[in-house]
C-alpha cells in the first residue's frame, strides 16, 4: 500500500461512531475498464490503447444500520462502485472488507456464496430489473431457493408471501406477471426479492430516479421504516441532492471517479467545503426560493477517458492554481469532514 | 401450460389472431393439411404403399370430376394404380416429417450457438459469428446437395433411417445460422439488463442464468423463425428429392411425386405432378402466411 | 390579448377496446411573454397538451373536442400543411432528449439556417449572421467556427443550447418545452434553466414549460398548472401554488417532494397511485386518494372554482365561500 492509501485509511476512520471495525470497509477501490478498439482496428488505424478510469481510488467506512450516499453527476462513477461492491466486477485495486472479511476473495471461492447472501442491490430501472417471463413468486423467490434456504414449495410461498407484505403490496401478487404492476410497485418487488436472504446491507442504485415524486415518497419511506426495524446499513447512489439529504446520515461527493468529500449530512449541507460541492448544492433548482441570485457552475463534466492533471475539477474551479493543475489532491480532514481541495488546505476556500 | 395458453389467447396475440382473417384462413388450411398428413393410415381412402392391394386395371386413371375418372379414386391414379389422394396424404406426411425435423435440429444448435456467442462474448462469439458468415457464403442447396453425395458415399448401403437422418441433418445444415445470429443478438440486449445483474449477484451460475432468465426472452423471434423455415425446409426437401437426391424411393415424398408425375405430364396425365405441386404449394403457403401474422402479431408486444 | 387559449381541449385515443379519453376539458391561458408551467406526475397528460397544441398528436390520437386558440384564431383544426408554417414561425418546441432532437448528417449552421430562411424573408447570408448571433446569445463560445460543428461534436449541454437556439431561430411568439432539463446533470440544467429564461424574456417569447421537476417549475415559471388524470387540478401564480395549495393533491404532491435545503423525518406519501385512463374514477379523478373527501367527490366532478389567488378543481373550495 502506498502512504496515499495510509493517510486515507487514517481519516476515514473517524466517520465510525464505535471503536468496533465499523461493517463496510473500502480501501483505495479503483476500476478500470480497457475501452480499447478492437485488436484488429487498433492494428490497422494505429490506435493506442484506450483505459477509462472509472473509479479511481475510493475509500469510504459505513456503520452497521447507517446510511451512506454517494452523490455526483455522470461519469463519476458512483453506479460502478456500487458494482464492485457486489462482485460485479473485479477491482483493479483496492480492497472491501465486509465484517471483517475480505469480500473479493470471498466471492472467488464457494463460501462467497454465504457473503451474497448478506449483500443485496435494488436497482435504478423497474422495468429492467425484473425477468418480465417469471412470476413474482420466482423472482421474489430466486434468492431462497438458489441459496437452498428454502426448499419446501410450499414454505417458499408463504415466505414470498410475507415478504411481499412487508412491501406494502398484497400476498395474492406473487402469482401476477411484472407487467402487471406499476414502477413503484416493481420497485417494492425488487425490495422484497433484496430482502429475501435477510441481508445486511443494501447497495441502492437510484432506486426512486425513475420513479414519480408521490410514488418515490414511499418507497423512500418504506425503506427508511426497514432500516430502523431491522438495523439495515445502505450504500445509496444518487444524482438527487434533495432524496440525498432525505435519506442519509453520512454523504460523500463524487467527481470523475474520484471521493471529492465526504461528511455527515448535517455538516455538508450546512457547511460545504470542496467548491464542487458547493457550486452543486448551488445549482439544485429550489423550490422555495429565496430568490438570491446565483451563479451556476461553469463548464461541463470532462471526458472520462481524457481526465484533466491535478485535481480534477481544476478546469471549472474559480480557486484553482498551478498546484491544482498539477497535484492530485488527497482526502484530509478538515473539521469534521474529509475533502480533497488544496484550496481547503491551504485555508485558501 | 393451460394458464400460459389462456394467456396468450386473452392477449394481444389472440385479438390480432381473431381478427385477421389471413391468420385464420391459413391456420385452418395448415391444420386440415397437417391432420391429414398425420393421420394419414386412418383418413386415407387407400394404401399406396401396401402392394397387394394395387391393382394395375386402375392405373393412370384421372380425376374423379373428368370423364374416365371414378370415386374410387378421386384425384385419379399414377402409373402403378396408387390413389393421387392418399400418396398425397402420405407424401406430405414425409415432407412435414423432415421439415419439422431439420428445423428442431437448426433451432437446436442455432439458439445454443447464440446464447453463448451473446454472452460469453469476446473470442467465442468472434469465431462463432465467422463460422456464421462462412455458412452463409454458400448456396443451402449446394451444401445440401453435397452433404448427400457424401451421405452415400459414407453409407453406401444405408437404410430408410439414416437416409432421412442425413437428409434432415444436410436440410439444417445452413438453416442454424440464422437462428444464431437473432438470439446472440437479443442475447447481447438482455444479458446487461438489471434482472440478470441481480441474478448474477445472487450467485446463479452462468449456465443457470442462460437457461432460466435469459433463454425464455429471447425465444419470441425465435418462434416466428422456426414457422418460416418449416415452409423454406419443405421446399428444400422437395426440391432435393425432386433432384432425385432427397428422401428414399421406398417413401416418397412430395417432392417425389411431383418428380415421378414430371414424365407423365407431357403423355396428358397431368394429374400425377399437379395435385403433389398444389399440396406443397398450399403447405408452404399455408404456413408462411401464418409466420409473417405471427411476426406482426409479435411485434408490438415485444417492443 | 391572451397569447394562447386552451378551452375544453379533449385528447381522445381510439382503441380497439374503446376510445380512451387522455386529455379531459383542460383549459388554461397564457399570457404573451409569460412562463407558464405545466407540472404533473407520468400519465397526467403533460406532454399530451403540448403535443396537442404544437399539432403533433401520434395517430390514433385526436383532438376530440375544445378549442386551441392562437392570438385569437383556431389552430386545433388546421390541415398538415398550414400548421407546418406555425410550427416554428409562431410557436418554437424543445424536447427532452437533446441527442435525437437534432439530425445528426448536418451541421448545426444548417439546420438554424433552414429554419430561418423557412420561416423569414431574408438573404442566405442574413440567416447564417442570425445563426451565429444567436447561438452567441446561447452561449456557445466561438460561435463563428461551431456553427460550421456537427451535432456529435458538442457535448450535451452544449446541444441543449443548440436545440433552444433552433427553437428560436424563426422568432415565434411561444415556446414549448417539454422536459428540456430532465436529460441534463443537475450543474448543465441550472445552466439551461437561466439560459431559458434569459433569451425568452430578452424576445418577449413566451414559454410553456413542461416538466415533474417543481424546483424547476419554482425557479422558472411565473404561473404554474397541475395536471392530474388528464385534468387541470390547479393553477395559479407559482409561489402560491407552492407554498398555499388549494387542492389536496398540489398539497399531497408539495409535502412528498424531499427538500436539499430541510430535513424531514418521513416524507408525506399520498397512498396509491394515479389512476390509468382506463380507470379513472367518476366524479373528482382524485377522490379514491384525497384525505378530505366527502360524497360530493365521488359523484360530481369539479370545475376549477377560484380560491384566493389560484383557482383548484375542487369542491372544497366551493364549500369554503359558502
Amino acid at each position: 500500500m502506498n502512504t496515499a492509501a495510509e493517510v486515507k485509511t487514517e481519516a476515514v476512520a473517524s466517520t465510525s461512531t464505535t471503536a468496533d471495525a465499523p461493517l463496510i470497509q473500502v480501501r483505495d477501490l479503483a476500476m478500470t475498464f480497457d475501452v480499447s478498439a478492437p485488436w484488429l482496428n487498433r492494428v490497422l488505424e494505429r490506435r493506442p490503447r484506450q483505459l477509462l478510469r472509472a473509479v479511481d481510488g475510493v475509500s469510504f467506512d459505513i456503520p452497521k444500520g447507517k446510511t451512506l450516499s454517494l452523490v455526483g453527476e455522470s461519469g463519476c462513477g458512483k453506479s460502478t462502485v456500487a458494482r464492485l461492491l457486489l462482485g460485479l466486477y473485479t477491482p483493479t485495486r483496492g480492497s472491501f472488507t465486509f465484517d471483517g472479511q475480505d469480500a473479493h476473495a470471498a466471492f472467488k471461492t464457494p463460501a462467497g456464496n454465504v457473503l451474497r447472501r448478506r449483500v443485496q442491490m435494488i436497482f435504478q430501472d423497474p422495468y429492467a430489473s425484473l425477468n418480465p417471463r417469471w412470476t413474482v413468486e420466482a423472482i421474489v423467490g430466486e434468492p431462497l431457493s438458489e441459496h437452498g434456504l428454502i426448499t419446501d414449495p410450499v414454505a417458499l410461498r408463504q415466505r414470498v408471501g410475507e415478504l411481499l407484505v412487508q412491501v406494502g403490496l398484497a400476498e395474492g401478487d406473487r402469482s401476477k406477471y411484472p407487467h402487471q404492476f406499476s414502477g413503484g410497485q416493481r420497485q417494492r418487488i425488487s425490495i422484497a426479492r433484496a430482502l429475501a436472504t435477510e441481508p445486511e446491507f443494501l447497495v441502492c442504485d437510484e432506486p426512486t430516479s425513475a420513479l414519480d415524486v408521490s410514488v418515490q415518497a414511499q418507497v423512500l419511506n418504506i425503506m427508511k421504516a426497514l432500516q430502523k426495524k431491522r438495523e439495515l446499513s445502505y450504500l445509496f447512489i444518487s444524482h438527487n441532492l434533495a432524496v440525498v439529504r432525505h435519506v442519509s446520515d453520512y454523504v460523500g461527493v463524487m467527481y470523475l471517479g474520484r471521493l471529492i468529500e465526504v461528511a455527515d449530512k448535517a455538516t455538508l449541507f450546512a457547511t460545504p467545503r470542496h467548491p464542487y460541492t458547493r457550486m452543486l448544492l448551488d445549482a439544485i433548482p429550489k423550490m422555495h426560493a429565496t430568490g438570491r441570485a446565483r451563479t451556476p457552475v461553469q463548464g461541463e463534466v470532462p471526458n472520462p477517458l481524457n481526465p484533466p492533471t491535478g485535481c480534477a475539477f481544476n478546469p471549472r474551479c474559480p480557486l484553482a492554481n498551478d498546484r491544482c493543475r498539477n497535484e492530485r489532491p488527497v482526502l484530509h480532514l478538515a473539521g469534521t469532514t474529509q475533502v480533497a481541495c488544496h484550496a481547503v488546505e491551504e485555508g485558501r476556500g | 401450460m393451460k394458464k400460459l395458453l389462456a394467456r396468450w389467447l386473452d392477449g394481444d396475440v389472440g385479438y390480432s389472431f381473431r381478427h385477421s382473417p389471413v391468420a385464420i384462413g391459413s391456420a385452418l388450411v395448415a391444420f386440415v393439411c397437417i391432420f391429414g398428413a398425420v393421420f394419414a393410415n386412418w383418413v386415407a381412402p387407400h394404401n399406396p404403399f401396401d402392394l397387394g392391394a394395387l391393382e394395375l386395371n386402375d392405373a393412370r386413371l384421372p380425376p374423379a370430376w373428368q370423364e374416365g375418372g371414378t370415386s374410387k379414386y378421386l384425384l385419379g391414379t399414377d402409373d402403378q394404380g396408387r390413389d393421387i389422394l392418399s400418396t398425397l396424404m402420405y407424401g406430405a406426411r414425409i415432407s412435414l416429417v423432415v421439415g419439422f425435423a431439420s428445423v428442431v435440429l437448426s433451432a437446436l444448435v442455432g439458439v445454443t450457438a447464440g446464447l453463448v456467442a451473446g454472452f460469453k462474448g469476446g473470442w467465442v462469439d468472434t469465431v462463432l459469428m465467422r463460422l456464421c458468415d462462412v455458412m452463409l457464403s454458400f448456396p443451402p442447396i449446394l451444401v445440401a446437395l453435397l452433404m448427400a453425395g457424401v451421405g452415400r458415399a459414407l453409407f453406401p448401403n444405408a437404410d430408410t433411417a439414416v437416409a432421412f437422418g442425413v437428409l434432415i441433418f444436410s436440410i439444417s445444415l445452413t438453416k442454424w445460422v440464422d437462428y444464431a445470429r437473432t438470439v446472440r443478438g437479443s442475447t447481447l440486449v438482455e444479458r446487461n439488463k438489471e434482472y440478470v445483474q441481480a441474478a448474477r449477484i445472487t450467485g446463479v451460475s452462468p449456465l443457470r442464468i442462460l437457461r432460466r432468465h435469459i433463454l425464455p426472452n429471447v425465444m419470441g423471434p425465435v418462434t416466428v423463425l422456426a414457422t418460416v423455415q418449416v415452409a423454406t425446409a419443405i421446399i428444400t426437401e422437395a426440391t432435393l428429392s425432386f433432384l432425385g437426391v432427397g428422401v428414399p424411393v421406398t417413401s416418397p415424398s412430395l417432392g417425389s411425386l411431383i418428380r415421378i408425375g414430371n414424365d407423365y405430364m407431357f403423355s396428358g396425365e397431368w394429374w400425377i405432378t399437379l395435385f403433389p405441386g398444389l399440396m406443397l404449394v398450399l403447405i408452404v403457403l399455408s404456413v408462411n402466411l401464418l409466420g409473417d401474422w405471427l411476426r406482426d402479431a409479435l411485434n408490438p408486444r415485444l417492443n | 390579448m391572451t397569447l394562447l387559449q386552451v378551452q375544453n381541449l379533449v385528447v381522445e385515443f381510439p382503441g380497439r377496446r374503446g376510445t380512451l379519453r387522455a386529455l379531459d376539458q383542460v383549459s388554461f391561458d397564457i399570457a404573451p411573454g409569460e412562463i407558464l408551467g405545466v407540472v404533473g406526475e407520468s400519465g397526467a397528460g403533460k406532454s399530451l397538451t403540448g403535443a396537442a397544441i404544437i399539432g403533433l398528436l401520434e395517430p390514433p390520437g385526436r383532438i376530440a373536442g375544445g378549442q386551441i386558440l392562437l392570438e385569437g384564431e383556431r389552430i386545433d383544426q388546421l390541415d398538415a400543411e398550414a400548421m407546418r408554417h406555425i410550427r416554428g414561425r409562431r410557436i418554437g418546441a424543445i424536447f427532452q432528449d437533446p441527442m435525437t432532437s437534432l439530425n445528426p448528417l448536418y451541421t448545426v449552421g444548417r439546420q438554424l439556417t433552414e429554419t430561418i430562411l423557412a420561416h423569414l424573408p431574408v438573404t442566405k447570408a442574413e440567416a447564417r449572421r442570425r445563426a451565429i448571433a444567436l447561438l452567441a446569445d446561447t452561449g456557445i463560445p466561438a460561435p463563428e467556427q461551431r456553427i460550421d460543428h456537427y451535432p456529435h461534436q458538442f457535448s450535451g449541454g452544449m446541444r441543449q443550447r443548440v436545440v433552444i437556439a433552433l427553437a428560436l431561430a424563426a422568432e415565434p411568439k411561444l415556446i414549448v418545452a417539454d422536459e428540456p432539463t430532465t436529460a441534463l446533470d443537475v450543474s448543465i440544467q441550472a445552466q439551461i434553466i437561466q439560459l431559458l429564461k434569459k433569451v425568452c424574456r430578452e424576445r418577449g417569447a413566451a414559454v410553456m414549460l413542461i416538466t415533474h421537476d417543481m424546483g424547476v417549475i419554482a425557479e422558472t415559471c411565473d404561473r404554474v398548472a397541475v395536471m392530474y388524470a388528464g385534468r387541470v387540478a390547479e393553477i395559479g401564480p407559482v409561489h402560491e401554488v407552492i407554498n398555499h395549495p388549494a387542492h389536496p393533491y398540489t398539497a399531497g404532491l408539495m409535502a412528498a417532494i424531499p427538500d436539499p435545503m430541510e430535513d424531514r423525518e418521513m416524507l408525506n406519501q399520498i397512498d396509491g397511485s394515479m389512476p390509468r385512463i382506463n380507470a379513472i374514477p367518476t366524479g373528482c379523478a382524485f377522490h379514491p386518494r384525497c384525505p378530505q373527501v366527502f360524497d360530493r367527490c365521488h359523484v360530481e366532478r369539479p370545475e376549477l372554482i377560484d380560491a384566493g389567488p389560484t383557482r383548484a378543481a375542487c369542491w372544497l373550495r366551493q364549500e369554503a365561500t359558502v
